[in-house]
């Protein structure tokens, strides 16, 4: 480790200086990052508590609610995602490979696939709320339960559930305007040719982040989709 | 001593650069830990000008002072005001902001950036603390239970959650940075097991600070959503449980109050070795405890519901783990007492509150076994009993920690010693001034006096008057040191590198530092509190 | 995050998995296998959430042990939310 800080050496321009070389800051970096993901699991694992229990304690119109919701557009959604996450790594390997094309191509990719999400979600909101599926004044849930269709739904409890569907789905959504808004950055300077096998540490720490926010939705997409959807 | 030319001045944080842009947009650890100084002071002047107000009011025993209405918003204040924008970042912004880098032997923390972000983010939420306060307020007790704050109260809760929510995001980065920076910019040879006691305190504290706090800010979330669009997730009579939003608000704010006491706790662990002149007694204890204490603190939140209507047998098995979570905490007094036993006691100001934290922080203590035990918490919830315990943990403790490690610090963070004799008193003060305040609502609160009442039957008044008797005095004791820090600025006599004689990386660079710390990088080949190795220096003998 | 360079070949296997799994979720949804169809469809998530973490986010060709250490720990005190929660809303009525 240099023992004075006005040691000459060569180093990237990408080097703050209270870090002593690369791969110190690096690893802090990749550590601070997964640190934040970490803050972000509780944050979601509040909203799934609070799922839980009231799945628990209104399955019936847990059930009904989740089965008026579009389980096509929840596939295709899920699948999108999916698709994205693969842009993400692939941009990610672009940049440890030094091809610049690969990684504005793949970024792009991602980008768009992040934007198209957004797109099917807000489909699947506005059809929620020409329904009178939102929370509030204008609520009213005509589902019936599946496997016991004439037992009665307590709009209350239908309402619950779109209470946290909005909350959870909407909370998931910010996430992605944020990662799209993080994505469209590192396009721009990865166009420019900032990110290079040395040092492409925001790119890996943002895909983390990406796919972190997939994981978020793999596990929306039964809870709030797939309760019961049996025949 | 600088060797100075005749026209040059040592290069230190403070004269490095002039001027509000250089304050305003400083990445410095350290000028970031004096921007918070002055915030956290400010604001916990604000939380004590409500508690004045509310002892003024509980001097009788009718409503007087001010109406029931605005009672409910003194306190709601007086207590998000104090918990989140004065005890939660104290110690860990102000010293821990200061002194981790200099304590692991970096430059700077890992991110300096983010942790000038932290600031503003918490200016930002005091801002929009400020403004609540100033347009209305809020009466929902600093809880927020629901459905009273999401359905029926009247003031000013959405703006409340919201700039606490941003509180906790400084909170939340402000950890982020202390556990990668103590993970990867720890200089050559600081082992894990030589690092200061501080430092694994401020470690368990992030780790607290990270998992806990996004848990409230969801809640709040939520809060906000159903009060905006009248969702029901926390409204019985829309099929909601008023007990989840208790579930979910204390998960974090059980934890909360660790945050709050293990930096506290991390300041007494370096206070006494220096002046016992001693090794701390079981260091691997006291840092494992650290790391106990934070993670059984999240065990522990629902003896908070104890009365609430939660299940019984959930509530056996919250009460079994609360008094799990006394064990860490006991080790440590016991290892600081062992520490002092047959060391050569030094009474100087910051040992004056170490002495102060570890009888006071023991009562408080010992007082939550007392409401762990579900038997007596059905008598005591909710009765000055509780306020009591808290604020025995909270002031007696916490506080009284945060100054001690001001006292200590002082020197390095200034370059000047603040006058012995005036913190000796103001030690003494605060010590008798708390004890007036505090233990009489024992007393209260054993005898059936409810929390948050703004009035109450006449025989409890003698108690109540010893207790606002004992908050003027209290006063007097936290507004003496704001005075003799200021005054010792410009005449207090200038420090030494190291003029307590103490160990830590910290004492080896000059008072104040130069902005990078270390004019070398420091390599260690040492083992913490090597006390027998350093000598007391003249002025570090007080009184003793 | 280790210098390993993932093969191409790897990405796509692990994406097609995840499709391939994403379809055989929405289509056990629709079979009746009583209470274990939510433990399916919970199953098939974490084990979809384990690809996209371990290869995907490189937790297992990672060098670093504290990342192993920060991932485990959130999942500990997240089940630790949702556990001891629950221990209270399966218990009052009995």
């Amino acid at each position: 480790m240099a023992d004075s800080p006005i040691a000459v050496e060569q180093h990237s321009p990408a080097l703050q200086h209270h870090f002593a070389d690369m791969e110190q800051q690096r690893q802090a970096s990749s550590l601070g990052m997964w640190l934040f993901l970490a803050t972000e699991v509780m944050f979601f694992g509040g909203m799934f508590c609070a799922y839980l229990i009231y799945r628990y304690w209104y399955f019936p119109e847990f059930a009904a609610a989740s089965k008026s919701l579009d389980i096509t557009l929840g596939t295709v959604n899920t699948a999108v995602l999916i698709c994205s996450s693969l842009t993400v790594v692939m941009a990610v390997r672009a940049a440890q490979l030094g091809k610049r094309q690969a990684q504005v191509i793949y970024l792009a990719l991602t980008l768009i696939l992040g934007l198209a999400f957004l797109g099917v979600k807000a489909i699947e909101w506005t059809s929620k709320f020409k329904g009178h599926h939102v929370p509030g004044a204008s609520f009213n849930f005509e589902g019936t339960i599946p496997s016991h269709p004439d037992q009665p739904v307590d709009q209350r409890h239908a309402q619950i559930f779109f209470s946290l569907y909005f909350a959870m789905t909407g909370m998931h959504a910010l996430h992605m305007v944020i990662g799209v808004g993080i994505f469209s950055y590192l396009l721009y300077y990865a166009w420019k040719g900032r990110y290079t096998p040395d040092y492409h540490t925001p790119l890996e720490n943002s895909g983390l982040y990406w796919h972190f926010v997939d994981i978020i939705w793999i596990y929306l997409f039964p809870l709030l989709y797939l309760i019961d959807r049996k025949k | 001593m600088a060797t100075a030319t005749i026209t040059a001045e040592r290069e230190t944080y403070l004269n490095q650069e002039f001027g509000i842009k250089s304050w305003l947009l400083t990445t410095d650890h350290k000028r970031i830990a004096l921007l918070y100084l002055l915030s956290i002071t400010f604001f916990f002047f604000i939380g004590g000008f409500f508690a004045l107000l509310i002892r003024l009011e509980l001097l009788t025993p009718a409503g007087d002072l001010v109406q029931a209405d605005t009672y409910n918003k003194l306190f709601t204040m007086h207590g998000q005001v104090m918990v989140f924008f004065f005890l939660i970042p104290s110690i860990p912004a102000v010293l821990g902001n200061f002194l981790v880098p200099l304590m692991v032997g970096a430059r700077d923390l890992a991110f300096p950036r983010i942790n000038l972000l932290s600031w503003y983010l918490y200016i930002i939420a005091g801002i929009m603390m400020l403004h609540c306060m100033l347009t209305g307020g809020v009466d929902t007790g600093w809880t927020f239970y629901t459905p009273f704050s999401t359905a029926f109260s009247n003031t000013k809760v959405i703006e409340a959650g919201l700039a606490i929510f941003v509180s906790g995001f400084s909170s939340i980065l402000t950890g982020l940075n202390f556990v990668v920076t103590i993970h990867r910019m720890r200089a050559p040879g600081m082992t894990w097991s030589r690092l200061p006691l501080f430092i694994w305190s401020h470690y368990a504290t992030s780790i607290i600070q990270l998992l806990g706090t996004p848990v409230i800010a969801v809640t709040l979330v939520l809060v906000v959503l159903e009060r905006a669009f009248h969702l029901g997730i926390f409204d019985p009579t829309r099929g909601g449980d008023p007990l989840l939003f208790q579930h979910l608000f204390w998960f974090y704010s059980h934890p909360a109050v660790y945050i709050m006491i293990l930096p506290a706790m991390g300041v007494v662990s370096e206070i006494v070795p220096c002046f016992s002149r001693k090794r701390i007694f079981g260091y691997q204890f006291v840092a494992m405890s650290s790391i106990a204490i934070a993670v059984f603190g999240f065990l522990v939140w629902a003896h908070h519901m104890f009365v609430a209507g939660m299940s019984i047998y959930a509530a056996l098995i919250f009460s079994m783990l609360s008094y799990l979570v006394a064990v860490p905490s006991a080790i440590k007094v016991f290892n600081w007492t062992a520490t002092m036993y047959k060391g050569s006691i030094i009474f100087s100001t910051p040992m004056l509150y170490a002495f102060g934290f570890i009888g006071l922080f023991t009562m408080g203590g010992l007082t939550g076994l007392f409401l762990a035990a579900l038997g007596i918490d059905v008598h005591v919830t909710d009765t000055y009993f509780v306020i009591a315990h808290f604020h025995y943990i909270m002031v007696g403790g916490a506080v009284m920690g945060y100054l001690g490690g001001m006292h200590f610090w002082w020197p390095k963070i200034s370059g000047r010693m603040y006058p012995e004799s005036w913190g000796r008193l103001a030690a003494l003060i605060v010590f008798i001034g708390f004890n007036l305040t505090f233990f009489p609502q024992f007393i209260l609160g054993y005898l059936g006096m409810p929390r948050r009442y703004w009035q109450y039957p006449p025989e409890f008044q003698v108690l109540n008057v010893l207790s606002t008797a004992g908050s003027t005095i209290l006063a007097v004791g936290y507004l003496l040191p704001m005075v003799y820090f200021l005054w010792s600025m410009r005449y207090g006599k200038v420090a030494e590198a190291n003029p307590w004689g103490a160990s830590g990386l910290e004492w080896t660079t000059p008072s104040p530092p130069p902005t990078f710390n270390f004019d070398h990088t420091p390599v260690v080949d040492w083992e913490a509190y090597d006390y027998e190795h350093i000598p007391v220096p003249e002025e570090a003998r007080v009184g003793g | 995050m280790s210098e390993h360079i993932i093969s191409t070949g790897t990405y796509i296997a692990i994406w097609l998995t995840l499709l391939v799994l994403t379809g055989l979720t929405a289509g056990i949804a629709f079979i009746d296998l009583g209470p274990f169809n939510t433990i399916v469809a919970l199953v098939i998530a974490t084990f979809k959430a384990l690809l996209v973490a371990l290869i995907f986010m490189h937790v297992r060709y990672t060098s670093e042990k504290m990342v192993k250490v920060v991932v485990i720990s959130a999942l500990f005190f997240l089940l630790l939310l949702l556990g001891l929660s629950l221990a209270d809303y399966t218990t009052r009525l009995l």
